[in-house]
């Protein structure tokens, strides 16, 4: 009974906790600017494939509605093979955002991995993985992708790799130093002394306290990863020509754009509100996760 | 002091090897047989195995590392594929295009964003500042090959002001190093800021107001210099993104840099050219980051002190 008792509690802790961070997080117009804007991408994203075809409006031609500038029916208009851009975009954002969302998930399981066995452990196995991280860290991740694309070829399971490898020692970084923060705290030390094994101790009582940095860095570093995935297609390097990608769409487009400008503005800008709706939202998270407002 | 500067750069060496390897691993890992591609239509079995023989390909993978780092150390990148010539003659000869790209971009993003991150800190809920944060948050999530594609149709389609194909010339550069420099501007504007907020804090700028210095004074003596330090920082770590950053760029200007020599040569699959951009990339972001470690011993000296205690 006392047992149950403390842990309705702890809940209630956990709750209000939860509840402060999302008053915080809603008191925040741009933050919640943000989440409205990329619940709209997210959710056009995930409902158009009720309502078009993807193989027949993002797919088939249709030459001679070629270059059909925006109207009524296309409402972005249609490209140089009569496909209508306004469904190349929405599907689009299938593999955009989906590779993005994967490889930023990748970027977060590995190096945090990495940076919690680094943090733990200390000493010589640090050293080494630190080691390693810096000279990661020493390329920019831009030429880090394409070196690995250009090796390993513009698949989609290689774009995850190759954006989310140039990711990793980020959150390694950020994880090592918040399991070093928490490594020598008495409520760890007292888990280790009643014998906690280490994958537990790890996840239960190490891990959880570092998530807030984790959260935000995520969610800055997903937009990240949409901008080089974009990049890379655009460099004709990542996801290749008839499957839609805003990258490769700008890149098709570009060679029309003297005439037909809405062509290049339409992918682009679905880039921007993306990556503009993901950085507001990781900014209104930081400002709520923040522990030094939390007092 | 002089064995600071002695370990980092013993690191940057350890570094630059490491980043060497790891791209050369990379590399070698590039499916399909070389030869194949260079002989073309001459291939016979026979033709394809000398070849190897004579570039190298069938000895062990630590072998051809150690050959080609020692080949780098005389400045030699090897042979290209496709020109046949010394892949070293077409890096130099784009390098310089890439730098003074680089460089203009620098110039620029420098001289505009510490001012408008400056007054937008000394200034807050101002519409100005209000006005530079909003074009802040737009800047960083501009994705810089569309700015440029934009700038070409306003300023070169539309306006027709500005050669559409970047070149070394003061007119061909400016869109090319606007496009590069807008994200970069945006981020140090915005550290520039939350730094300048930060110094504006303390209780030295207090006492410096308390005492009755002139406001301009105030920011400019005592503020400044210490909230410049982590953007100086940044500004370093920023010169090698902007190296990455110039791939883009220069591919959709046609700007004659190693960024794209190096999409020329990913598109003819020609390995020692790709290897040797990569690899002058990383070493020049590698130099600057190690001019910024020192240069920022002189600018603050609490480090010196620091490493003269020998934490650092």
């Amino acid at each position: 009974m006392l047992l149950f008792k403390k842990r309705n509690q702890r809940d209630q802790q956990k709750n209000l906790r939860l509840q402060s961070v999302i008053s915080r997080f809603m008191g925040n117009p741009l933050a919640v600017l943000g989440l409205i804007l990329f619940s709209v991408i997210l959710l056009a994203t995930l409902s158009v494939g009720f309502f078009l075809d993807y193989e027949q409006s993002a797919l088939a031609f249709n030459i001679p509605q070629r270059l059909v500038p925006p109207n009524g029916t296309n409402w972005f208009g249609t490209d140089e093979m009569g496909r209508d851009e306004f469904a190349r975009i929405l599907f689009g954002a299938r593999y955009t955002l989906s590779v993005g969302f994967v490889s930023t998930l990748f970027a977060v399981i590995v190096g945090g991995i990495f940076g919690a066995v680094s943090g733990y452990f200390g000493g010589i196995t640090d050293n080494i993985i630190m080691r390693i991280m810096e000279i990661m860290m020493c390329l920019p991740s831009m030429i880090l992708a394409i070196a690995i694309v250009v090796a390993l070829g513009g698949s989609i399971l290689n774009m995850v790799v190759a954006v989310g490898i140039s990711n990793v020692p980020k959150f390694a970084r950020i994880v090592r130093s918040s399991v070093m923060g928490v490594r020598n705290t008495e409520y760890v030390q007292a888990a280790q002394i009643i014998g906690t094994p280490f994958i537990p101790l790890l996840f239960r009582h190490i891990l959880r306290n570092c998530m807030g940095p984790v959260i935000v860095q995520a969610t800055l570093i997903f937009a990240m990863s949409i901008l080089s995935i974009s990049s890379l297609s655009f460099l004709g390097l990542g996801i290749q020509a008839p499957t839609p990608e805003w990258g490769n769409m700008l890149s098709d487009g570009k060679d029309y754009m003297r005439g037909n400008a809405y062509l290049v503005l339409a992918p682009g800008l679905a880039i921007f509100f993306s990556i503009f709706s993901l950085n507001l939202i990781g900014d209104g998270l930081r400002d709520a996760l923040d522990p030094r407002m939390d007092i | 002091m002089v064995k600071y500067i002695g370990k980092r750069m013993a690191s940057l060496i350890v570094v630059i090897l490491g980043v060497i390897l790891i791209i050369y691993l990379i590399m070698y890992l590039l499916p399909g047989d070389v030869t194949q591609f260079i002989l073309g239509t001459n291939y016979t079995e026979e033709g394809a195995e000398s070849l190897r023989e004579s570039l190298g390909l069938n000895r062990p993978f630590i072998i051809q590392y150690i050959h080609y780092v020692w080949g780098l150390l005389h400045g030699d990148f090897g042979i290209s594929y496709v020109s046949k010539m010394p892949v070293r003659v077409q890096l130099f000869s784009r390098f310089p295009n890439t730098l003074i790209l680089v460089s203009c971009s620098m110039i620029l993003c420098v001289a505009l964003s510490i001012p408008m991150g400056i007054y937008s800190a000394v200034k807050p809920k101002t519409f100005l500042s209000n006005l530079i944060q909003g074009l802040g948050m737009i800047g960083i999530a501009l994705p810089s090959f569309w700015l440029g594609l934009m700038l070409i149709l306003l300023f070169s389609v539309k306006l027709s002001w500005l050669p559409s194909l970047g070149s070394v010339s003061l007119k061909g550069i400016i869109l090319p190093s606007i496009t590069l420099c807008v994200s970069f501007m945006a981020s140090t504007m915005r550290m520039m800021r939350s730094s300048m907020l930060e110094v504006l804090n303390q209780d030295y700028i207090r006492t410096a107001r308390a005492k009755g210095a002139n406001f301009r004074e105030i920011i400019y003596h005592h503020a400044m210099k210490n909230s410049m330090l982590p953007v100086i920082t940044m500004i370093g770590m920023n010169i090698g993104s902007q190296m990455g950053g110039s791939v883009l760029t220069e591919s959709v200007f046609s700007y004659p840099g190693v960024g794209l020599l190096l999409m020329n040569s990913i598109a003819s699959r020609d390995t020692p050219t790709i290897l040797g951009c990569l690899v002058l990339m990383a070493l020049s972001i590698g130099i600057c980051n190690l001019v910024v470690d020192i240069l920022m011993l002189y600018i603050d000296p609490r480090l010196k002190t620091l490493i003269i205690k020998g934490i650092g």
